[in-house]
């Protein structure tokens, strides 16, 4: 029993990685109806950022702890920067291919991906080569009942859990969030009603990129070590949590990414290869029962 | 004496490619790496032919044609050497152990390809998509497990039956015969499924029956085009099938333009060599993939249907009389079997 609940906390971990990851995702096909694939390497970007951040910092860390201040301030500045890039990709490789085919943009995204990933390994001062994650979060460890619990773990799922609260709140409360729902809805009608659809469409960009920052900074707390190709699967995994949930829809990106974290851990204690290719025959099964995702609405072509 | 004509410069053509190449080799031109990118070259030509016909002309989104791939090039390795023995084979005999191990290839991955088809391509637009892509994936996870043949570190001691020639002959007879099913009754109605689906179903063309078909056909090819690279490589690993492989064919695709022979041509040719060219210049090696992602992106910002979209060179092309002569409405009498589908 503590061994299950223990996969579970690990689960828990994992999966609010690959939630925040697919929220970005689920949002940028809902509003603009394409697949991102350069998606993944946002986290990739937000990771490396905070590498950079707090060695640049690494003067006010105290026996290579940094104070709580500290890191906010390290999480907030790679979220922002990497939010920041996220609307200038929009801006410069998407923009122009809103009307085209939806192929022709995902096309793209697959030659922006590549550009992200290759453009910081041939720059002389980052490279391909991995390096080790500093310690930003206290990693103090205790037991309750039989289960090992880190400080890190706390945080991670408390703090992934308020972004997700936000976000819902932000997106279900306020005015902008109703916009986006509305550009979801229908995109021209939006417009003919006095959104402006480009500034929704940054602000969903900023908004996914921040967040996949955060989960790359969650990603590599857990599993300290950062390369230019960390985004690649990670990306494809919470994409296909996004679709296991019902792409489109936050709350079943939320979920889909709980799903995979913890079924990715339980198939794993059975076997590694197991683990990997666990979430793909569950993509599959949902799929074929309910073709839509868990939470998605299935749209019917009209003539 | 025109029609023929037509038909037979481009045979004339491809004999003449294949003896300057060799005679570039053998003055010392081109060097055993240059022909081995060119081989590569052509086994993509072939990938990109095979997934033409399902993204360009049925109009179905298969991002996970590596799958298909792995299926063949395992397929056919494990004939030739687990079967056949490899180098032990008698000289005589290793064409035809080396043809058995393509169409072994061909048929598994066939075979596959019917099996998940049947049930995913109901299953409309980017949702097939994804299936594709979980297909391809559940594939590699598949093969790490299989000890026999090498699970995760692979397959060795392939014999390299693969030469030039025998690239060059399959590249020409996947034309052919894509140029065949396109034009032909089957690959009408794949191109009608691809323009409007609803319509080609209102007009009663079957559409899931043609999506399998052209599916399985192009899942065929991807098997024998696998089967090829294993047999130039002389070693597969299941890896080398990933999600990266299955992205680059889509991406020499629509650079190359869907819906075109020629673009795929093109684009698997250009794209192939273009990363290996750029080797060339030394100091730009760390720069030669951002240089190759910008070159797409830009493809697809100033030329969004690629290179040659929709645009087809004349002798992969049947022209529209000739078409409609051979067609059922300009004949006097239809026989009734005929009607239907």
């Amino acid at each position: 029993m503590s061994t299950l609940m223990q996969f579970l906390v690990y689960g828990l971990q994992l999966g609010s990685v690959y939630a925040l990851l697919a929220i970005g995702y689920t949002m940028v096909y809902g509003i603009v109806g394409m697949i991102n694939f350069a998606h993944g390497d946002f986290l990739m970007i937000g990771a490396l950022s905070t590498f950079f951040l707090s060695q640049a910092f690494s003067s006010f860390a105290v026996n290579g702890t940094y104070s709580g201040l500290i890191v906010a301030l390290i999480i907030f500045v790679a979220m922002v920067g990497t939010g920041l890039i996220g609307v200038s990709v929009e801006a410069i490789a998407y923009k122009p291919l809103r009307n085209r085919p939806k192929m022709s943009a995902l096309i793209t995204a697959v030659g922006v991906s590549m550009f992200l990933e290759n453009f910081p390994r041939a720059l002389p001062f980052i490279g391909p080569s991995p390096r080790s994650f500093p310690m930003l979060f206290p990693a103090k460890r205790f037991q309750i009942q039989g289960v090992m619990i880190s400080t890190t773990q706390i945080i991670m799922i408390v703090l992934s859990l308020v972004f997700m609260f936000i976000l819902y709140n932000v997106v279900n409360r306020t005015k902008i969030g109703r916009q986006m729902r509305a550009c979801s809805m229908d995109k021209d009608a939006a417009q003919l009603m006095g959104i402006n659809i480009n500034r929704v469409i940054s602000i969903t960009f900023f908004v996914g990129a921040a967040l996949a920052a955060a989960s790359g900074i969650f990603y590599a707390s857990i599993y300290p070590q950062v390369d230019v190709y960390m985004g690649g699967w990670l990306g494809t995994k919470s994409f296909i949590a996004a679709v296991i949930g019902g792409i489109g829809d936050i709350r079943g990106a939320m979920l889909g990414g709980f799903i995979m974290g913890i079924t990715e851990i339980l198939a794993t204690s059975v076997n590694s290869n197991l683990g990997y290719a666990i979430g793909f025959v569950i993509l599959i099964l949902i799929l074929l029962f309910k073709p839509a995702g868990i939470m998605g609405k299935l749209t019917i072509d009209k003539v | 004496m025109k029609s023929i004509i037509r038909k037979i410069l481009p045979l004339i053509g491809v004999v003449a490619l294949y003896y300057l190449i060799m005679y570039l080799k053998s003055i010392k031109v081109m060097n055993p790496y240059h022909i081995q990118v060119l081989m590569f070259a052509g086994v993509n030509i072939i990938m990109t032919i095979s997934l033409n016909i399902v993204n360009g002309f049925t109009g179905q989104f298969c991002i996970g044609h590596a799958g298909f791939m792995s299926l063949g090039a395992y397929g056919a390795s494990i004939v030739t050497t687990l079967i056949f023995g490899g180098f032990s084979v008698a000289p005589n005999l290793r064409i035809p152990v080396f043809l058995l191990g393509l169409l072994a290839g061909g048929l598994v991955a066939g075979a596959v390809g019917l099996l998940i088809g049947i049930p995913t391509l109901k299953l409309k637009g980017d949702y097939l998509a994804i299936v594709t892509l979980a297909f391809g994936e559940i594939v590699r996870a598949t093969l790490r497990l299989i000890e026999p043949i090498g699970a995760a570190r692979g397959m060795i001691g392939i014999p390299p039956y693969t030469n030039f020639a025998w690239v060059l002959f399959f590249v020409v007879l996947t034309l052919i015969v894509a140029r065949n099913f396109i034009y032909s009754k089957h690959g009408r109605a794949c191109i009608a499924i691809r323009d409007n689906e609803i319509a080609a179903d209102a007009m009663g063309i079957n559409t899931t029956k043609y999506k399998i078909i052209s599916f399985v056909f192009a899942a065929f090819i991807a098997g024998v085009a696998g089967g090829l690279y294993a047999h130039v490589m002389s070693f597969i690993q299941p890896d080398t099938f990933s999600f990266v492989k299955s992205s680059d064919l889509l991406v020499y695709l629509y650079a190359g333009g869907t819906g075109s022979l020629t673009g795929s041509v093109l684009g698997g040719l250009l794209l192939t060599v273009l990363p290996e060219a750029l080797r060339a210049f030394g100091n730009l090696v760390n720069w030669r993939i951002v240089i190759y992602a910008v070159t797409l992106v830009i493809i697809m910002l100033y030329r969004p249907l690629g290179l040659c979209g929709g645009k087809e060179l004349p002798f992969l092309k049947i022209n529209r009389k000739s078409l409609y002569e051979k067609s059922i409405f300009s004949r006097k009498t239809i026989h009734p079997s005929e009607i239907s589908n």
